[in-house]
């Protein structure tokens, strides 16, 4: 199984390495990746150092071009993945179907991974991408149950990658525009969702608030951790009551479940975060490559250690993990 | 210009649904999509009730289209899916590639749905190739990104090849969830949701802390809080869109089909103050844009 680690930077990538990652993954330094933030992520130069340095070390570089393709910014989507291939991408991870077809008819060679962004959920979807574009890999959304996960690795051939740490993004990847519908920016073509320059925080005399283009998210009393303010995470009110109707500020942890991904084929174990710290990067690698190591050994008498739930519990959303959609009384 | 009736995205009682094609069929609508779309346990109609009631409308001079859902996770739901592909000549509407994947195998033609993300004029022209009708493009889209578009199908000379539609009025389809908002809302987990959608036939709505309207609660989906309108817009869409889908919200919705229709060329504008158009005019989709 392999540990697949995010880095939005050289330090995040080489933390990444030293703490046993098998391969990491990156983004262009444009709105072909779906973590375009300011003072993240890698071009030209940066891009080819960050390749030599992981197959130095003898780790894989995956490259994420997974947002849709502007209908005048074709050239831009065709360039990052001409110029990943040249800078040494073992794999691409890809959404737009224009994309995977151009990345599949110029370069047969090459591994194509099917970027979460693109939702496959089932089956026959799952299908349509292996017969069109000769995908290896499938990245699965954060809203199958484990019980489903495992229908699917029954049903398919292809590889298959889970999210095992990080954010939790309860809707369908790729198919939520609750962003857009805010600020005008979309994930899917923009790269970002909540983008900063729309993120507001006032202290005021009822707490502290967080604003997404002046729509209140929410509202945080002295004690309380306050979330990013992404939509899916607010407090809001339906007919009287205020609580956090689509879900709380938490993040995904799936130590748990590790045997039985392991059991089941997964390929990959994906770790969010590529818009975090190099320090983050550290903690969750390290942590997630002792997990990996010990369930090879005996899955049987896995156990995740409590230091390696506190660990990660430090550097989750709102200091709270959930199974998310895996466990299907979270749904 | 033409006008269709989107695909119920609420749970509605058999015989409001019913009721509500028998309407439909007296209306002006020119095309009806039909159909499930949002949550397999939402069985008021079975999948041979929907195909029924498609073959009654057709039987009328609609054109029908069956609509399939958007966010398919269990085996049931594939081979419910199935089922739909292989009803033999109605057509479908693909909301998930999944569809895509079983109709073209068989060679049929599909409309693509607004949950399909087709943002480009290469991706539109793979979707032609594999068999592509009709196009609903992803309710984020503009007026702007449109016709970029379909200057880009002018240069690869497919422009001529499909249709194209937009969603013009009814609460926005914006995300799926594996979670139930609906029974959440009312502390139930999904397993035992106990069909609690019924209880709401246009979704639950969700305010801010201040008041404002946000989003609106249609189980597993979550809506724009504010209706989608562009009947104001209308004038700007020809050359560029073939047919404008109403999304049903009550019997209402035919009345606004007939205003829509009274206003083609912007003779008959509607007050809209409460709703909004922003994504048609390339800003925020809650604002709303005034001419």
């Amino acid at each position: 199984m392999e540990l697949l680690c995010p880095a939005g930077s050289m330090p995040a990538l080489k933390k990444a390495v030293t703490e046993g990652a098998d391969a990491v993954y990156i983004g262009l330094k444009d709105d072909t990746n779906a973590r375009h933030f300011a003072g993240l992520n890698f071009t030209g130069d940066k891009l080819s150092k960050a390749a030599d340095y992981l197959h130095q070390h003898g780790k894989k570089l995956h490259i994420a071009i997974n947002t849709f393709a502007h209908p005048d910014g074709w050239r831009r989507w065709q360039y990052a993945v001409d110029s990943a291939v040249d800078n040494g991408a073992d794999t691409l991870i890809l959404a737009d179907l224009a994309v995977l077809e151009y990345a599949c008819d110029t370069y047969p060679q090459l591994d194509l991974h099917l970027s979460v962004q693109a939702s496959a959920t089932n089956t026959v979807a799952i299908n349509f991408y292996q017969q069109q574009f000769n995908v290896s890999r499938v990245v699965l959304p954060r809203v199958l149950s484990i019980h489903q996960v495992k229908q699917l690795a029954r049903q398919t051939t292809v590889e298959l990658e889970v999210f095992a740490y990080g954010s939790l993004c309860i809707m369908a990847e790729g198919r939520c525009y609750l962003s857009s519908y805010m600020t005008g920016e979309s994930p899917n073509t923009a790269g970002a969702c909540s983008p900063a320059s729309f993120v507001r925080w006032q202290e005021t005399e009822q707490g502290l608030e967080s604003r997404l283009n002046d729509v209140l998210i929410d509202r945080y009393k002295k004690h309380e951790n306050a979330g990013y303010p992404t939509l899916c995470k607010g407090r809001f009110e339906v007919e009287g009551n205020v609580y956090h109707a689509l879900e709380e500020p938490t993040s995904l942890n799936t130590l748990d479940l590790l045997p039985e991904l392991m059991q089941c084929g997964i390929s990959a174990v994906k770790i969010e975060g590529r818009q975090r710290s190099p320090a983050y990067v550290e903690q969750v690698t390290r942590i997630w490559r002792q997990a990996i190591d010990a369930c090879a050994r005996d899955s049987g008498n896995f156990n995740p250690q409590p230091a390696w739930n506190q660990g990660l519990q430090a550097v989750s959303e709102g200091s709270q993990t959930s199974l998310g959609a895996y466990h299907r009384k979270w749904q | 210009m033409q006008y269709s009736l989107g695909p119920i995205l609420y749970f509605w009682p058999k015989n409001q649904v019913e009721e509500f094609y028998q309407q439909a069929m007296q209306s002006s609508a020119d095309v009806i999509y039909l159909g499930e779309t949002v949550c397999s346990k939402r069985r008021e109609l079975k999948t041979k009730d929907w195909v029924a009631l498609a073959r009654e409308l057709a039987g009328k001079g609609k054109q029908v289209v069956l609509s399939t859902m958007a966010l398919l996770e269990a085996p049931s739901e594939v081979k419910t899916l199935k089922t739909y592909c292989d009803n033999g000549d109605i057509l479908i509407e693909a909301n998930d590639v999944g569809a895509i994947q079983l109709l073209s195998e068989q060679g049929k033609p599909f409309v693509a749905g607004p949950a399909i993300n087709c943002y480009s004029q290469h991706s539109l022209h793979r979707l032609l190739k594999l068999g592509m009708q009709r196009w609903v493009m992803p309710v984020e889209l503009s007026r702007d990104w449109l016709q970029n578009i379909l200057s880009g199908c002018d240069e690869l000379g497919i422009r001529n090849q499909f249709e194209v539609e937009v969603f013009g009025y009814g609460y926005l389809p914006l995300a799926y969830s594996a979670r139930c908002f609906t029974a959440r809302s009312e502390n139930r987990p999904k397993d035992q949701c106990e069909l609690c959608c019924i209880n709401y036939p246009n979704g639950r709505l969700t305010r801010s802390q201040e008041g404002q309207e946000l989003f609106v609660l249609n189980g597993i989906q979550t809506q724009s809080g504010q209706c989608y309108n562009l009947i104001n817009d209308l004038a700007g869409m020809h050359n560029l869109v073939d047919v404008v889908r109403l999304s049903p919200l009550s019997a209402d919705t035919l009345d606004w089909l007939e205003k829509f229709r009274a206003n083609k060329n912007g003779q008959c504008p509607q007050t809209v103050e409460r709703d909004c158009n922003g994504y048609w005019h390339s800003i925020a989709g809650m604002n709303l844009a005034t001419p």
